[in-house]
């Protein structure tokens, strides 16, 4: 149930980005979700891929600073107040959701989430009936 | 053309020598009696204060240099009992220590006196309002003006950096003759005037007494254009008194150097070997009056040559050309002294980073800005936002507070920095003066 998403550290300038994008592309790595946050100094690229751990080693050669951080995914219909629920759930048990994203598959939604406490947060959800994806279905969208 | 002491500063040069070799005979007895430091020296060079008669033996001498007074922070190298000294002053150390000096009352006077032959080089007189932008504090800058404005009766206002708003606006409401701060604050004055809608011609000022960085002819052009004034050049280090050791007459063509009080010598900084007149080295200064802190041929770092062919405007003291270079790593940013090493042993500090970092140096404006760039090692890659934003942050206070100068902290990706010969290039100093 714990998904290894890749960070990679990028600095604001222009094309640091493709050059993630290229280095993965040249081996055929899929990418399920990508996300980044930024500030105006600096930004985060997290990425869902068909394989992180060979991802992580491609782009250490090519110098990038990348890390594999623990996230959780959960599959509900594509509706708002699904979402709402699960985020519901958590806070009600202080579970603190450092960040997420989704995206769309058919009429199904997949909520990618951090907490904090990831084995809390399984525990929880599993608790109100939520369906988690595994890695290796996740990996392979 | 007005000189503040023609005794001293037209003095024949061969009375001159005399004054120097027996001040020089009775600072080495100073040091050599009550500096153990210079004691064990002279002793190891086989050396006792009967060998030195006149400035001819100076460079039998040991040197000194930066370190020397690291090494024996604070206050090692007084030559007097603290109950002596009266006041303390600091500047940049090579790493995280500052350079300490300290003064006699008479020390005091001795500043006053060669900082009123300055300000009465550049024309300044009683009826003069000297502005003085260089910082209060521990700095000498602020307090080096401040005493020779006083000793010449000039009405001083002492309203230290910054605050740029305020500096014209009193020195349009005060009216204001003399301006004393950095040369590329006088720039950045000047320009500052021009968007203030303030008249230039309502302001009075007519001359500005500037140093404490290196500024080019190009430089004094402008400043004097831009504000229309006359510019002079001053020199000092707080290691020999502060401000004073030298600056130009109305001549502006060569800085005088008090050399009743301050010896100067050129030498080849790899060699060591003093140079004749006229070649370009290294400055070396030997205090012959100084009570408290009495130094030894030390070593400035900075690169110039000497000239004892008389001036026009009367002086015998030799002059020494504007300081354009150093001999070392030190950089001066905004008339503050940075050694990239001081960088170094922060970022050592810290046990989040590792020191893979590149200072920048630019002009913006006028001003100097200053840029460390530290690469983000992935053991201390966090995924999160905040985290790194407030490593960041802690890195610029850590840095900012060390070293008494902003600094903007910019995190890189790993082997941005460029590296030759497995040595980074820890400093891009992209100035041009």
């Amino acid at each position: 149930m714990i998904i290894h998403q890749l960070s990679v550290f990028l600095e604001n300038k222009s094309g640091r980005l493709t050059e993630v994008l290229e280095v993965l592309g040249k081996e055929n790595i899929r990418i399920t979700a990508l996300s980044v946050a930024d500030t105006s100094e600096f930004g985060i690229l997290r990425l869902i891929v068909s394989d992180p751990e060979k991802a992580k080693g491609l782009l250490k050669e090519q110098s990038f600073t990348v890390n594999l951080t623990e996230v959780i995914s959960v599959i509900v219909p594509d509706e708002a107040k699904h979402y709402a629920k699960i985020l519901r759930i958590l806070s009600d048990l202080d579970i603190s959701v450092e960040y997420t994203y989704a995206f769309s598959s058919g009429k199904k939604s997949v909520i990618i989430l951090r907490c904090s406490n990831p084995d809390d947060a399984i525990k929880a959800l599993k608790e109100h009936e939520l369906e988690l994806m595994k890695a290796s279905d996740l990996y392979k969208i | 053309m007005e000189i503040w002491n023609r005794h001293f500063e037209c003095m024949d040069r061969n009375e001159l020598k005399q004054v120097q070799n027996e001040r020089l005979r009775e600072t080495v007895e100073r040091v050599y009696f009550n500096v153990p430091y210079y004691r064990h020296k002279m002793q190891e060079a086989g050396l006792g204060p009967e060998n030195i008669n006149s400035i001819d033996d100076l460079s039998k001498l040991p040197f000194t240099i930066k370190n020397d007074l690291r090494e024996n922070y604070p206050f090692g190298l007084f030559a007097v009992p603290m109950s002596e000294i009266v006041r303390v002053h600091a500047s940049s150390g090579t790493t995280g220590k500052p350079t300490v000096v300290g003064y006699t009352r008479n020390d005091i006077a001795i500043w006053s006196e060669v900082m009123a032959r300055t300000l009465t080089s550049a024309g300044a007189t009683r009826n003069d309002f000297i502005q003085i932008a260089y910082g209060y504090g521990l700095f000498t800058g602020g307090l080096g003006l401040h005493y020779g404005g006083e000793k010449i009766g000039a009405s001083v206002i002492p309203i230290s950096g910054g605050n740029t708003t305020r500096q014209i606006q009193l020195m349009h409401d005060f009216g204001s003759t003399v301006l004393a701060c950095t040369p590329s604050y006088a720039l950045y004055l000047s320009e500052a005037i021009q968007e203030s809608g303030i008249n230039r011609d309502d302001l009075k000022l007519r001359v500005g007494v500037f140093g404490a960085e290196p500024w080019t002819e190009n430089m004094r052009r402008e400043i004097e254009e831009k504000l229309r004034i006359k510019a002079i050049d001053i020199y000092g280090l707080s290691e020999v008194i502060g401000p004073g050791v030298a600056s130009e007459c109305m001549e502006q063509n060569g800085l005088h150097i008090n050399e009743d009080h301050f010896i100067p010598e050129i030498i080849n900084p790899d060699s060591l070997e003093v140079l004749p007149e006229g070649s370009v080295g290294e400055l070396v200064f030997t205090t012959i009056t100084k009570e408290g802190l009495p130094l030894i041929r030390y070593r400035t770092r900075d690169l110039t040559r000497l000239s004892f062919e008389k001036c026009r405007c009367g002086r015998t003291m030799v002059r020494m050309d504007k300081c354009l270079g150093r001999s070392d790593d030190m950089l001066i940013i905004r008339g503050v002294n940075l050694f990239p090493s001081q960088v170094e042993s922060i970022l050592l500090e810290m046990s989040e980073i590792k020191p893979h970092y590149q200072l920048i140096v630019d002009r913006v404006n006028n001003l100097d800005t200053l840029e460390l760039k530290v690469e983000v090692e992935e053991e201390f890659f966090l995924d999160k936002i905040s985290q790194l934003e407030s490593l960041r942050q802690k890195i610029q206070n850590n840095l900012e507070n060390a070293l008494g100068l902003s600094i903007k902290v910019t995190l890189v990706e790993p082997k941005v920095i460029e590296r030759s010969e497995g040595k980074s290039k820890h400093v891009i100093d992209n100035r041009k003066f």
